[in-house]
């Protein structure tokens, strides 16, 4: 009895015990979710999109270390936040651009965008949407370059050419359809990902694997991305044809521009997103109904950027509006 | 068969083979017990003993004072030595009496009643009132007070609670398969005392046997129906099981009795059936010793007063590794500082933990809004905002998200990846502001 008597135990309040998933867990695992995404545009984009999306990864990071180096905070880049930033914002990039544009980029992203604000957590808007958002608006020329994907490492010619909804958006339909020889070749393209666009946005496939891995892992609910296509979908439906209603083609916007990279890896941000379930199906209904609007009525081809940045600003407005409901409050609940 | 469930909860690793094929085994009797007198809610019990006096087992050694307080009794005979302040498990100073065992096991006469099931509802109640039998389950609160639910509250359920849904602990799951037919006898007593025609046990599904030996134990009673829960934590909570036993809520800030039941734990039942039959006062309880640290996890019959250093010699002392020991179950049990602190009637385990990363932070994060503890909020409430609210000092505003509304089963805390002390900044807010 007595040998314990001296002994020291921990004492914290409870619970004792703690699940083991970590916030850099999360982090590490959605950014293997876009792995084959990036592996994919690397693929069909040439050793110019690996670049560019390692300028981005490294400026991204080393922002966050020197700015909580310098301001003497706690390093957090091993949170892993940081460095799916850059990938998002590199993802997010044409293959062609100067290494000044992914530098500035992240610059943007991480140090206005998220540090000053806070730090992870406390910032308002997606990181790499700002970044990317900060980037087409001082740089339009340079970030509406797009190259022909060439499937291939060893051409060094880039052929510059118009993105899907860049043809769809000027030239209509059929000049979309006749590019790509139909329109079974053409979802087929868009599915493998050989399709012009910024770098991790154009294999559909990539992007459903790594989004089914995230679902698996329940990383993410199908809440915001569902959401999201699903009203985008609805819109092109309705209005996405030509003089008449309810002849538009949901797919072709569904497999073109940022759609999947936005609904699955952006708008499912867990930060910058509504937190109450109800909240997030508002969240992503508007996202996709800004998305179309965008690209059907604006000056824009794609929408998903702004739709995304601009329905995080309603976020801390939605969660105001959408706050559970307590056990027990039900209508007739006791009986 | 569907099981019983409600919306949110948690999985913790259950962790229950470390102890559940031990058979409840006595402890043996310890030089001395430290008895304190106040072991629930309400208020303390008055010492009616002196220092030097001879005691025997189950004399009342301090008296309930008003209505919700259950008297105390010498778990041992023998003499009192000290009545004082002695550290209790949950930390406080408490008001003890200590009793020096001459280990004669000498009985208090005990009133045995064949009989019992003729006597009145009224009389049942006395008896169970001078047993001092509380609540089991932790919070033991005394089972008089929850047995007379005021006219306007009408009860037509009573529903036994054998989820034990806290990891590690064993002791209601090795009392429902070595007694269940005393479970079944101290149920009947309290439907009868309260007057009621149903009466439930719920079991997680994670006991079958338990399930399958009560369900034969109850057989012949058709008043009585077992169902079985799904095995989430905190599915032993009293508003989480009465929806998950019959469907009803109990409203916001309500008891039990709002929705017509009367919660009781499956140790209180034996505890209840045992006084009206035997006349016998909770002087001993079933603990579960267990825990990665502790050498031999064992299911002990442990008496009231009995240290905890005692009852972890029993067990083979504690491994070299030991981080924490924990008074109850890791959700919500107390970490002790000290092994000199007694059993009471409301400790249902002992744990000592090895120190794991899992186990113990030192360092959290920020809130990163993933929402995982909305998910599994028991209570429908948003953790998160409360956790920040109360973390910047905002703690009027922490009402506003139904801060009192938490019963912090600590679910939230549980989940967080940033590893945040939702729970103890809710608790830290309602300490601070008035409901």
């Amino acid at each position: 009895m007595d040998k314990n008597k001296d002994r020291q135990f921990l004492v914290s309040v409870s619970p004792h015990v703690r699940s083991e998933e970590t916030t850099a867990r999360i982090m590490w695992s959605v950014s293997a979710a876009l792995l084959p995404a990036a592996a994919m545009g690397a693929y069909f984009f040439g050793p110019k999109a690996v670049i560019t999306i390692s300028i981005s990864i490294i400026v991204a990071v080393l922002t966050e270390y020197l700015y909580q180096k310098g301001m003497k905070k706690k390093n957090t880049i091993g949170d892993g936040s940081a460095l799916l930033t850059g990938l998002l914002l590199g993802l997010n990039l044409p293959a062609s651009v100067p290494f000044y544009i992914p530098l500035v980029g992240a610059v943007v992203a991480i140090l206005i965008t998220k540090l000053i604000f806070g730090g992870l957590g406390y910032n308002i808007f997606n990181p790499a949407l700002v970044g990317r958002a900060f980037l087409l608006m001082s740089f339009p020329k340079l970030m509406t370059i797009w190259t022909q994907p060439t499937a291939a490492f060893v051409k060094i010619d880039a052929v510059t050419t118009a993105t899907p909804l860049g043809i769809l958006k000027e030239e209509g339909i059929q000049k979309l359809l006749e590019t790509f020889g139909g329109s079974f070749n053409m979802y087929m393209q868009m599915l493998s990902g050989n399709r012009a666009g910024s770098i991790g946005e154009t294999s559909a496939i990539a992007l459903l694997a790594g989004a089914a891995f995230l679902f698996y892992k329940r990383y993410i609910t199908w809440h915001v991305p569902f959401s999201f296509l699903g009203s985008a979908a609805l819109m092109a439906w309705i209005f996405g044809g030509k003089g008449a209603f309810f002849t538009g083609d949901p797919l072709l916007h569904m497999l073109s521009g940022g759609m999947l990279l936005g609904s699955f890896f952006m708008a499912t941000d867990y930060v910058t997103s509504p937190a109450v379930k109800k909240g997030q199906i508002l969240f992503g209904a508007g996202c996709g109904f800004l998305t179309m609007l965008i690209r059907l009525k604006g000056g824009y081809p794609e929408g998903v950027m702004f739709a995304i940045l601009i329905m995080n600003c309603l976020t801390p407005m939605i969660d105001r509006g959408f706050r559970t409901k307590v056990f027990g409050s039900a209508k007739g609940a006791a009986r | 068969m569907t099981l019983g469930t409600f919306r949110g909860g948690v999985h913790p690793p259950d962790k229950k083979e470390l102890s559940k094929d031990k058979a409840i085994a006595a402890c043996s009797s310890p030089a001395r017990v430290v008895v304190p007198l106040s072991q629930h809610i309400g208020a303390p019990c008055k010492p009616v003993v002196e220092i030097g006096q001879a005691v025997k087992k189950g004399e009342v050694i301090g008296a309930a004072e008003g209505f919700v307080s259950a008297p105390v009794h010498s778990s041992v005979s023998g003499k009192v030595a000290a009545i004082g302040e002695f550290l209790s498990a949950t930390g406080r100073m408490v008001q003890s009496v200590v009793i020096e065992n001459d280990m004669q096991e000498e009985w208090a006469a005990l009133k045995d009643n064949p009989d019992y099931e003729k006597l009145s509802s009224e009389e049942l109640k006395e008896k169970i009132k001078q047993a001092g039998i509380v609540g089991m389950g932790g919070a033991a609160f005394p089972a008089h007070v929850k047995l007379s639910p005021p006219k306007e509250k009408p009860i037509d359920a009573v529903i036994l609670n054998g989820a034990e849904c806290e990891p590690y602990l064993t002791a209601d799951y090795r009392i429902m398969i070595e007694r269940a037919p005393d479970v079944i006898a101290g149920l009947k007593v309290l439907m009868k005392m309260l007057g009621v025609s149903r009466g439930y046990i719920g079991i997680e599904d994670n006991k079958p046997d338990a399930v399958e030996i009560i369900k034969k134990a109850a057989e012949s009673d058709s008043a009585i129906e077992i169902i079985a829960l799904e095995v989430k934590y905190p599915q032993g909570a009293e508003k989480m099981l009465i929806k998950s036993v019959t469907g009803r809520e109990v409203p916001p800030r309500g008891l039990p009795m709002d929705a017509g039941v009367v919660v009781h734990n499956i140790g209180t039942a034996v505890a209840v059936y045992e006084a009206v039959r035997y006349g016998k006062p909770l002087v001993e309880r079933v603990v579960t010793i267990t825990g990665e640290s502790i050498k031999e996890p064992k299911n002990l019959l442990v008496k009231v007063g009995t240290l905890i250093s005692d009852v972890v010699e029993e067990c083979g002392g504690l491994a070299s590794d030991t981080a924490k020991v924990i008074s109850g179950g890791p959700m919500m049990g107390f970490a002790l500082s000290s092994l000199e602190v007694p059993v009471t009637k409301g400790t249902s385990g002992v744990l000592a933990i090895p120190e794991q990363p899992i186990i113990h932070y030192e360092h959290f994060g920020p809130c990163i809004r993933c929402g995982r503890c909305i998910d599994v909020c028991p209570m429908g409430l948003m953790p998160s905002m409360l956790s920040v609210l109360s973390e910047k000092g905002l703690y009027e505003e922490a009402k506003e998200y139904k801060l009192f509304d938490c019963f912090e089963c600590g679910s939230c805390t549980y989940v967080c990846p940033s590893k945040r002390p939702i729970v103890q900044f809710i608790r830290l807010a309602k300490s601070l502001v008035k409901p």
